[in-house]
């Protein structure tokens, strides 16, 4: 039988499910009684444990990292340019794992799963949960599948910024922080746009205060003006002017408001896509992590004294065009590393395709990544 | 591990367990060397992404940025030497860029291809060409080289900024000294190599 997939894929992989049922206290003052986490796996754990790299996914990905689910999926995982046997981060080396995130809707505990207390989803009733929670949650987690030590912990944007969490809260159970176009805290500007996009969410009719599921609805409007504000933000200006100019699709303007140009009917295309498969309580929660994340708040707002007590060697990266977490976000995490003597290497890409970069097949972003990762296997074997 | 001669007197200049800061690092294989043979650690800086590719893959720190965007991310006496090699001349402001390099380290070491070598004086002077030798190997349209200087000129800067030099070191291409570059070094040396940190304040 011919292979279906491409020779560099993992190929057809099966998500996990794991059951906790230690209460989690949250930073928020609530705790979740029981939890499940949904994850996948690519690779072979080596017999000392030590090749194992823990993903972190960003704002609306899941545990499919790499891969297919099934045969005829057109669509792969979510980061299958930097997974796979021969890739950066390659799966005949390290035994790569990513999880959902708490409080999201692809599997892992979140809104759309019942509350215990009264056997409905929780809708807003689940805690608004931050960075710190997900780590702690993926410790635990961590436990469970007999990892002491992540040879590296591993994410691009808000997934960089739980990887740089992981080395502060937990500094001896990683070896390498990889932190890919990500920045310390959110700007003003950052938490303006979270804002606006919870907003359209919730003020959407449909919303009713985040109890849609009873009446049988879903704020479709809301989530997916969300969407098309989130996506202007990945991409750069350069990278939007590339694929869609001003042209027209019929050719001329039609002196209304139907879709005209090219990206307005691409913009609405994306929000439908992923409206139709994305849960609204969970798009609240997971920008509410993003604005609530500040690791050096707790060490009175100083990055460096809070990456002084890292253990773990750092890899930098950010792109040229990423204006969402711009290059200048990225260095001032190196900055704290320098000004604590820590090991770090940081990478600036040339790259006009804005945040979403991160998940772009740039050769030079590929090479770089795939050195440093070699590196990381070196000391795994 | 061969080492460019260059390095090679340059590493002998560093004191085994210090910390250095290597501005245009190039593929690394100075900082490389120094770790694996003298215990020394640090961080280099390059702008070129093959060159930063490579210094991954040597597994040395490498921080990709633009020297002329100096040096902010320092703080103030934090390395025991900061060296350039070959890129002094390469530099928007080689003044500031040396200024830099004596706020964030309490030594310097720079290396920098002799304008005033008596090749370089010949071929302007009789053949009317901008030089072109082994150490200068461009031609002037092509070169990165924006601010050659000679010996004599990079010590007037130095007392003009109070830069107290500690040792120099003249050779030739093939990276060796002789008894002739010790006397007229600015006739003989074609690459010059310094060390030198701030001036008593007078």
């Amino acid at each position: 039988m011919p292979e279906p997939f491409p020779a560099d894929s993992v190929g057809l992989v099966v998500p996990k499910s794991i059951h906790f049922d230690e209460p989690l206290p949250l930073d928020g003052g609530k705790t979740l009684e029981d939890y499940d986490l949904v994850y996948e796996t690519y690779g072979e754990l080596n017999a000392s444990r030590s090749n194992a790299v823990l993903v972190c996914h960003a704002l609306s990905s899941d545990a499919h990292a790499a891969g297919y689910h099934h045969v005829d999926d057109r669509k792969s995982g979510w980061w299958e340019t930097c997974i796979g046997p021969g890739k950066p981060i390659d799966t005949e080396r390290f035994f790569v794992v990513c999880s959902n995130n708490l409080g999201g809707c692809k599997g892992s505990t979140g809104p759309m799963s019942a509350n215990p207390a009264t056997g409905r989803p929780y809708g807003p009733d689940f805690p608004v949960v931050t960075v710190k929670d997900w780590t702690r949650s993926q410790a635990r987690f961590s436990d469970a599948l007999g990892i002491k030590q992540w040879a590296a912990v591993i994410g691009g944007s808000l997934g960089g910024m739980q990887a740089l969490q992981w080395a502060i809260d937990l500094p001896n159970r990683l070896r390498h922080a990889v932190v890919i176009a990500a920045a310390p805290k959110l700007s003003a500007q950052n938490i303006a746009f979270n804002e606006v996009a919870r907003q359209a969410i919730r003020s959407d009719p449909d919303f009713y205060d985040g109890r849609y599921d009873e009446h049988g609805v879903k704020p479709l409007r809301g989530l997916k003006l969300a969407r098309m504000l989130g996506h202007i933000t990945y991409l750069s200006d350069d990278a939007m002017g590339g694929k869609f100019g001003r042209e027209l699709r019929d050719g001329k303007f039609g002196f209304g408001f139907d879709v005209e140009f090219q990206v307005e009917s691409y913009l609405r295309h994306q929000a439908e896509a992923f409206a139709a498969h994305f849960d609204a309580n969970t798009y609240l929660l997971m920008t509410k992590a993003l604005d609530y994340f500040d690791p050096a708040a707790d060490y009175d707002h100083n990055l460096a004294k809070a990456l002084d007590h890292a253990t773990a060697k750092f890899f930098v990266v950010s792109f040229t065009s990423d204006w969402r977490f711009s290059s200048a976000r990225s260095r001032e995490i190196v900055k704290a590393l320098l000004d604590d003597d820590q090991d770090v290497s940081y990478a600036e890409i040339e790259a006009h395709q804005g945040h979403d970069a991160f998940l772009m097949p740039i050769p030079h972003y590929l090479d770089v990544f795939k050195a440093y990762m070699n590196r990381v296997a070196e000391v795994s074997r | 591990m061969a080492l460019r001669p260059e390095l090679e007197i340059i590493s002998e200049w560093i004191a085994p367990g210090s910390r250095i800061l290597d501005l245009g690092c190039g593929d690394g294989v100075l900082l490389k060397y120094l770790r694996d043979t003298r215990n020394v650690n640090g961080y280099g800086i390059e702008i070129d992404d093959q060159n930063v590719l490579q210094c991954i893959e040597a597994g040395v720190n490498i921080i990709q940025t633009d020297l002329d965007a100096g040096l902010s991310e320092f703080d103030a006496d934090s390395f025991d030497y900061v060296v350039m090699s070959q890129t002094l001349q390469a530099v928007h402001y080689p003044d500031r860029v040396l200024d830099e390099m004596l706020r964030v380290g309490r030594e310097g070491i720079v290396t920098f291809p002799n304008f005033g070598h008596w090749l370089a004086r010949f071929q302007l002077a009789i053949t009317g060409h901008m030089p072109v030798s082994n150490i200068l190997p461009y031609d002037w349209y092509n070169s990165p080289n924006l601010h050659l200087c000679t010996v004599k000129d990079f010590e007037q800067l130095c007392t003009k900024k109070n830069i107290e030099i500690l040792e120099r070191t003249v050779v030739d291409q093939r990276h060796k000294r002789s008894l002739g570059m010790r006397f007229a070094p600015n006739l003989l040396g074609e690459i010059a190599i310094y060390r030198f940190r701030r001036g008593k304040k007078s």
